[in-house]
Formats: structure tokens, C-alpha cells, sequence
């Protein structure tokens, strides 16, 4: 297939109308603006919905209801305004709508700084609103991997009946890099999934209490709502078969460092430098940030390993806590931090690789 | 084989423009991985603009390097800011319109000057200044087939045909410096 | 003499289900208005609710066809979801004055002004009911709230919130009116109301709001037959019913 030239936002608003994505509510903010600004030119190209909402939070809400129809929706944002999608997120998770949304991270907290960094980890994997629900979240590292998942997401979401979050950055956001697109789904296509919701879509059904569609984002009754929290307790576990790792020359490594996204991407390149060196470090890269991959860490030789490097763009660290939990006090984890919207510099993770090392011996 | 290459300048200069031509070519023509990453802050005009392009034979890792094996710069304020990162024996291409070579504190660089500010206004159109550096760099680094690169400027001019001729005139000029100081 | 069947109760209200709500409240008799219209218009099988917060979203558990609960006050963001992907539902929120004009008036304006096409069903009392009698934006002057123990007074809390005039100052919306259901006239007019909005959604005409003007008897701390002399006495006069915008 033939590869072209794209900036991550405009190829994963491409990948999503791909994928059958015929409902798109935004609200405009840095770096992800050409998200909706692509989906304006291009949803009326296939017969599906734009809408700039007038704010974040009505945004996703459009999505709620678009999605509740059976449409295959999405939004998007970084940050601060994942914070404000959060209301209607969680109503999504809650009644089980699918519905698949990025986060193109800045720097934060409150409005933080406009360029790349990963700081809403914690956020993103462990409690994206209120109520202690969980989705799957896919961490890309390179345009095509945001386009892959972006695809592969809504097939994800329709499967559970839970929202994806794609968790990316400011870099994946305004980087242009060759991409190969995947597919395009037929009209027909399209229409069969959005026909195959009909059961449960809020559409219009025949008046019975039976046959209605009640998208129910909570429970009168406390034993129903039990029973739900109960539901989608097991619907998380059984994603343990989703968790997805790269192990890059990790068999023989010394020191393994762990980053996800784009800092994982420049610690790719850092090992491969280091390795020209003769330095035995490898990388281990959450794909799926949530399911954490805690599996990829079993395949390591403890007995080589002395110690981690955990690399990320935020202070404090935070997937941090995950590869803690990992590592079981087994071995030391160091860390290389930057944040406040500066790019993870190769050279400092070579640096700090080289210096570990040094200490060691 | 990995290169580096940071173009910095005004917003306004084209700067932007320039970068993403030479990737979009060079996905377009060759095998290689490529990356174009702008510097993106608040202001939507003024201030400085600069943008990075990495072509690798390997699969790129940052695409903003720490060390630029070229630079271009179009202004003076770039030249400071930008000159640090260049690698050792690198190369340095300046717009000598405004950009006083004499403030190059190092002696290891390879140096490409071109007066593009006033090359374009000579062809009456300023705006032209960052394909005069296109040609030239693309014209002394042969990184990429020129006929390539122009194809993709023919491209996204597709909609203005009237700017075609003035923007061939300057794209071949800039090859002429190019390959002349490559001599 | 053969038996003749002059009234039925209608269907989309769930045969077997007791309603929740307090005595002297509206809702009930709204509620069945809808489901009337909806039957004579035979748009039953074709109609999403888009519930708000509030008492309003007690009405899940009795009506019989499809509905969704908005996030509070985002009610119109979410038919605006619901109606655009499937044009051919007909899509009605149904909202209260704290859902619709506190925490949802970004929702309420924003959707009036794109002129989206479907219906605002708006119950107005005045007060928060099932968080327990809060102040409400369209509270009247002096009233008592559990939040405005003297009452709402001007200086601190503004003056009460008149959402179809508000509306009216947009270019787009088809259809403005305000109502009660104090008396059987007004509740025949109600009903009527509502079944132009219905028509008119169902004409592609855009965004129209029935604004229905209601008792709280429990919150107002009154029995149900004073809650209506006060609707008429201090509501009405604050409110006054009738088309404000009717764009045929």
C-alpha cells in the first residue's frame, strides 16, 4: 500500500473515518486542532456528522448521544480538556456506550504548557472521572501506530461496549511522518455495524418496556447498580488477554528501560546507539498502558536485569507506580524525567544509561 | 545514516514551508523514514518559527534531534539560538541578507551563505526567500533528486499555477548557489 | 347499551408502574401529554427521550420508549448527538429549570442557536426538586430556598431567568412558547403546544422549546391546591404564558 505523507491528528482523523467513524464532536484546543478541523472538511465527504460543540464538555456529550444511536463517534483533546470530557466519559463507560476519544497530551497540571508531555498517566489509566471505571488505553508511538490503533479501537469499543482512549502526545499530534492507511469500510460496512446496535440503540423501538432502548448511565435500585459494577468488574479482568509490550533487546540487558509513546520511541533509538557501544540495555514498551502489560515483565531474566531506568516526559513520574508494582522491589528503578513541555532528549538517556552503568561497576 | 536538519527564522519566512517540502519529498521519492516536526507555540504570527526534519535509512527516534547535522537560518536570532546544536563540522546554511556571518563564532562549520531576502525582492516577490534556500540546500546536499523536490512545490502550488514561473526562477537560483559553493 | 370507549390511559406510560412523584406535581400530567401526542401522531416507535437531571429523570422508570439520561444539564448536547447521527428518530428533551438554565444554559443556548432539530420540553418551577428546594435561576424575587433561607433577593442572587425571552434573542430557534398546567384549558393548550413542536420537528424546522410552567408543592412547602393559587398569584404574573416565537 502506498504510504503518504501525514501529521499524526489529520492521520488519525483519517483512520477513524476509515474504521466507520460517521460522528465527530470537538472543541478546539493546542496541539490537536486539526483533529476537528479535518473532520469538518472530511465527514461531509462521507455522509457522516461534524460538530464543534461549544465547549469540551458538550462535546463529548454529542458523542454520548451520537454513540447511544449506534453511530460509531469519536473526540478529541489534550489535557485540560480530557479533564472536562471526563463528565461525559464516564456516563459512557457507565451505561456501556462505545465510543473511542485521544488525549494529545501537554504539559500540565491546570493549563501547563502547550507542547508535548505526557502527563496525564495516572489520569488516563486509573481514573479518567468518577466511579472507578477503567477503559482501554492504548499509548502510540509513532503516526502509523496512532493510526493502526485508531482503527483497531472502535472494533475494540463495539466489542466491550466501553470507551478506548488513545493516549498521546503533542508530538504524535503535530509530527508529519510517511503512513500507510488502513482500509476504508464500505457504506455497507458502516451501515451493518450501525445496524447489528439496533437492539439496544436509542433509536425508536416498538412501545413495550421490553423492546425499548433505556441507555442507563446509573441505577435507581442499588442492587442493579451492584450488579453492573459487578459486570464490568469482569468485563476489566478478562482485558489481561489485551495487555500488549514491546521487549526491545531486552534478553541480555543489564539495564531495562521502561517509557511508553513517544519517549519510548526516543529511547528506542538511544538503545540502539548504546548497543553500538557495547552496552547490554534494552527496552521494555507498554503498548496498552491499561491493561498494564505486567506479563512482558515476567519474560525478563531477572537474573541479568540489574537494574530499570523508567523514562518519561512528566515530574513526577508516574507510569512509575505501575512499573513498581512490576518490578516487586526485585531491582532498582531510576528514573529520566523531563516535563513542562520540553522533548525527551536522546543524549539525556544515553547519559543517564552510561552513568548507571558506571556506578556499578 | 540518519541527518538531522533544523530551519529556523521569523514567522513569516517560510520556514515552515521549507521543511515540510523537503520531507514530503522525500516520502514521496525515496524508501526512507522521515519526519517533520514543527516548533509550535501560542502565537499565531511574529516570533520565531522553527522545524525539524529527520531522514533515516533506520526507524527514526526523535524527531527533534539533540545534534543538527545542518542548520538553515534566516534570521540572526536563529542563528544564536540554533548554533550550539549544530554537530561538530557541520554544515550551517545562512540567509547572509540579514544573518552577519561574522557572528559565526566557530571555525569547524561548513558555510553556505545566500543573500535570499534580497534575491527575492530582486525577483519582486518576497515571499520567494524560502524556496531560493530550498534550492540552495537541496542544490549543495543533493539529500534528494531537485526535480523530486520541485514536484512536490508544483504540487501544492497546484491551486495558484500563476506563482509557478516565479517560484521555478527561485528554486533554481537557490540550486545555483547550491551547487556553486559545493565547487 | 353497548360500552364505548372514550378514554384510554396512554401506552407510553408503563401499564404496571406507579408514578413517584409528589402529589399536586406536573410531571405526571406532562408526561402523559407527551404520550398522547406521541400516540396521535404515531411517532411513538420513532421517539427518543433525552432525560435531564433531576425529577425529571424519575420519568425513565415509568415511559415506555426509548430514553437516555444526560449528564445534568447536558441534555441538548446529547440530542444534538442523538438527532444528528439518526435524523429520522424524533428526539425531545425533557429538562428541568436547574438542569436547563443553571448548569445546562451553555447546552440550552448553544443547541437554539445551530437551530437543531428537535424539541425542548421545559418544566419550570422554580426550584431544585430532588436535591430538596435550592434556588433555582428562574426563582421568583422573595421566594424561600433551602440555599436562600430569607429568600432569593435581587442584590445577591440576580433576578429570575426568562429562558424563552432569552431565546428569542436568537436568530435561529422555530418555536417559543410558555404554558402551564394550572387548569384543564391550559392543559388541552399544553397539549396542543407540544404536538406543533412535535410537527414541527417532524417538518425539519429546527429547534423549538415548550416551556411549561409547574408546581412544587413540596418544596414550595405548600398543599397542592395553594401551590396553584401561588402559581397563579406569583409565577404567572413573573411568567406570563403564550407564543413568544412561532415561525410557522
Amino acid at each position: 500500500m502506498a504510504r503518504v505523507f501525514m501529521k499524526g491528528s489529520e492521520a488519525v482523523a483519517e483512520a477513524a473515518v476509515r474504521a466507520g467513524c460517521r460522528f465527530f464532536a470537538g472543541y478546539p484546543i493546542t496541539p490537536q486542532n486539526e483533529v476537528p478541523e479535518y473532520f469538518a472538511r472530511r465527514m461531509p465527504e462521507v455522509g457522516g456528522v461534524f460538530v464543534q460543540g461549544e465547549s469540551e464538555v458538550a462535546s463529548v456529550n454529542m458523542v454520548y448521544g451520537a454513540a447511544s444511536a449506534g453511530t460509531r463517534s469519536m473526540t478529541s483533546s489534550s489535557s485540560p480538556g480530557i479533564s472536562l470530557k471526563s463528565e461525559g466519559i464516564s456516563y459512557c463507560a457507565s451505561a456501556r456506550i462505545p465510543m473511542v476519544y485521544c488525549n494529545f497530551q501537554r504539559g500540565g497540571p491546570g493549563v501547563g504548557a502547550i507542547q508535548p508531555a505526557q502527563m496525564d498517566y495516572l489520569q488516563a489509566t486509573k481514573a479518567s472521572g468518577n466511579g472507578g471505571f477503567e477503559m482501554i488505553v492504548l499509548a502510540p508511538s509513532t503516526v502509523q501506530e496512532a493510526v493502526d490503533m485508531t482503527y483497531k479501537a472502535f472494533d475494540l469499543a463495539d466489542r466491550d461496549r466501553n470507551p478506548v482512549l488513545i493516549l498521546a502526545d503533542g508530538v504524535i499530534a503535530t509530527v508529519m511522518e510517511p503512513v500507510e492507511l488502513p482500509e476504508m469500510k464500505s457504506p455497507e460496512e458502516v451501515k451493518a455495524i450501525k445496524d447489528g446496535k439496533k437492539s439496544w440503540a436509542c433509536i425508536g423501538h416498538k412501545i413495550d418496556y421490553k423492546n425499548r432502548a433505556w441507555i442507563e448511565p446509573g441505577q435507581w435500585k442499588t442492587e442493579i447498580q451492584q450488579k453492573c459494577n459487578e459486570e464490568c468488574a469482569a468485563l476489566y479482568e478478562s482485558w489481561k488477554k489485551d495487555a500488549e509490550a514491546e521487549l526491545y533487546q531486552t534478553e541480555d540487558a543489564e539495564i531495562i528501560i521502561t517509557a511508553y509513546g513517544i519517549s519510548a520511541r526516543i529511547a528506542k533509538s538511544a538503545v540502539d546507539i548504546l548497543r553500538k557501544q557495547g552496552v547490554k540495555v534494552g527496552l521494555l514498551r507498554p503498548i496498552t498502558v491499561h491493561p498494564f502489560p505486567f506479563y512482558a515483565f515476567d519474560k525478563i531474566d531477572f537474573d541479568k536485569v540489574k537494574a530499570f531506568l523508567d523514562v518519561e516526559m512528566s515530574i513526577p513520574a508516574q507510569m512509575i507506580q505501575d512499573v513498581d508494582t512490576a518490578v516487586r522491589g526485585r531491582k532498582p528503578i531510576e528514573t529520566c524525567l523531563c516535563s513542562g513541555g520540553n522533548i525527551m532528549s536522546r543524549e539525556a538517556i544515553i547519559e543517564k544509561v552510561l552513568s548507571m552503568k558506571e556506578q556499578e561497576v | 545514516m540518519e541527518t538531522n536538519l533544523c530551519v529556523a527564522g521569523f514567522g513569516g519566512q517560510g520556514v515552515m514551508t521549507l521543511g515540510k517540502f523537503l520531507a514530503t519529498a522525500t516520502c514521496e521519492s525515496t524508501d526512507k523514514n522521515v519526519t517533520f516536526f514543527p516548533s509550535y507555540g501560542a502565537e499565531q504570527r511574529g516570533g520565531t518559527a522553527n522545524c525539524y526534519v529527520v531522514i533515516s535509512d533506520d526507524q527514526i527516534g526523535a524527531p527533534l534531534g539533540d545534534v543538527m547535522d545542518d542548520l538553515i537560518v534566516m534570521n540572526g536570532a536563529s542563528l544564536n539560538k540554533f548554533l550550539k546544536t549544530v554537530k561538530p563540522n557541520g554544515r550551517l546554511f545562512i540567509n547572509s541578507s540579514i544573518v552577519d556571518a561574522s557572528e559565526i563564532d566557530r571555525t569547524d562549520l561548513t558555510v553556505v551563505s545566500a543573500p535570499v531576502t534580497e534575491l527575492a525582492l530582486e525577483m519582486g516577490n518576497a515571499k520567494v526567500l524560502n524556496v531560493i534556500m530550498l534550492g540552495v540546500y537541496v542544490g549543495f546536499t543533493e539529500v534528494i533528486d531537485p526535480e523530486i523536490v520541485w514536484a512536490t512545490v508544483e504540487h501544492k502550488l497546484s491551486k495558484k499555477p500563476k506563482l509557478l514561473p516565479l517560484n521555478r526562477q527561485a528554486f533554481e537560483k537557490g540550486m545555483e548557489i547550491g551547487r556553486a559553493h559545493k565547487k | 347499551m353497548s360500552e364505548q370507549l372514550i378514554y384510554k390511559r396512554t401506552d407510553y406510560i408503563q401499564a404496571d408502574k406507579v408514578a413517584g412523584f409528589c402529589p399536586g406535581c406536573m410531571h405526571g400530567t406532562v408526561m402523559k401529554l407527551i404520550g398522547e401526542v406521541l400516540e396521535e401522531m404515531n411517532l411513538v416507535d420513532k421517539s427518543v427521550c433525552t432525560l435531564g437531571i433531576g425529577c425529571c429523570g424519575l420519568q425513565m422508570d415509568y415511559m415506555a420508549c426509548d430514553n437516555i439520561t444526560s449528564p445534568h444539564g447536558r441534555a441538548c448536547a446529547v440530542a444534538t448527538g442523538i438527532k444528528r447521527s439518526n435524523p429520522e428518530s424524533l428526539v425531545y428533551t425533557y429538562q428541568g429549570d436547574g438542569d436547563l438554565a443553571s448548569i445546562g444554559l451553555a447546552e440550552t443556548m448553544s443547541a437554539a442557536n445551530r437551530g437543531e432539530n428537535f424539541t425542548t420540553i421545559f418544566i419550570n418551577n422554580g426550584i431544585y426538586g430532588m436535591t430538596g428546594g435550592q434556588m433555582a435561576p428562574t426563582t421568583l424575587i422573595g421566594m424561600k430556598a433551602t440555599t436562600a433561607p430569607a429568600g432569593r433577593n435581587a442584590e445577591e442572587h440576580g433576578y429570575p431567568m426568562h429562558v424563552c425571552e432569552l431565546l428569542d434573542k436568537l436568530t435561529a430557534p422555530h418555536f417559543l412558547v410558555r404554558t402551564s398546567c394550572n387548569t384543564p384549558a391550559n392543559v388541552m393548550k399544553t397539549k396542543n403546544y407540544i404536538k406543533k413542536a412535535f410537527q414541527y420537528q417532524m417538518e425539519g424546522k429546527g429547534y423549538s422549546l415548550v416551556e411549561i410552567v409547574t408546581s412544587c408543592p413540596t418544596n414550595w412547602g405548600l398543599d397542592s391546591l395553594k401551590a396553584l393559587e401561588y402559581l397563579e398569584e406569583k409565577m404567572l404574573p413573573e411568567y406570563p404564558l403564550g407564543v413568544v416565537r412561532d415561525l410557522g
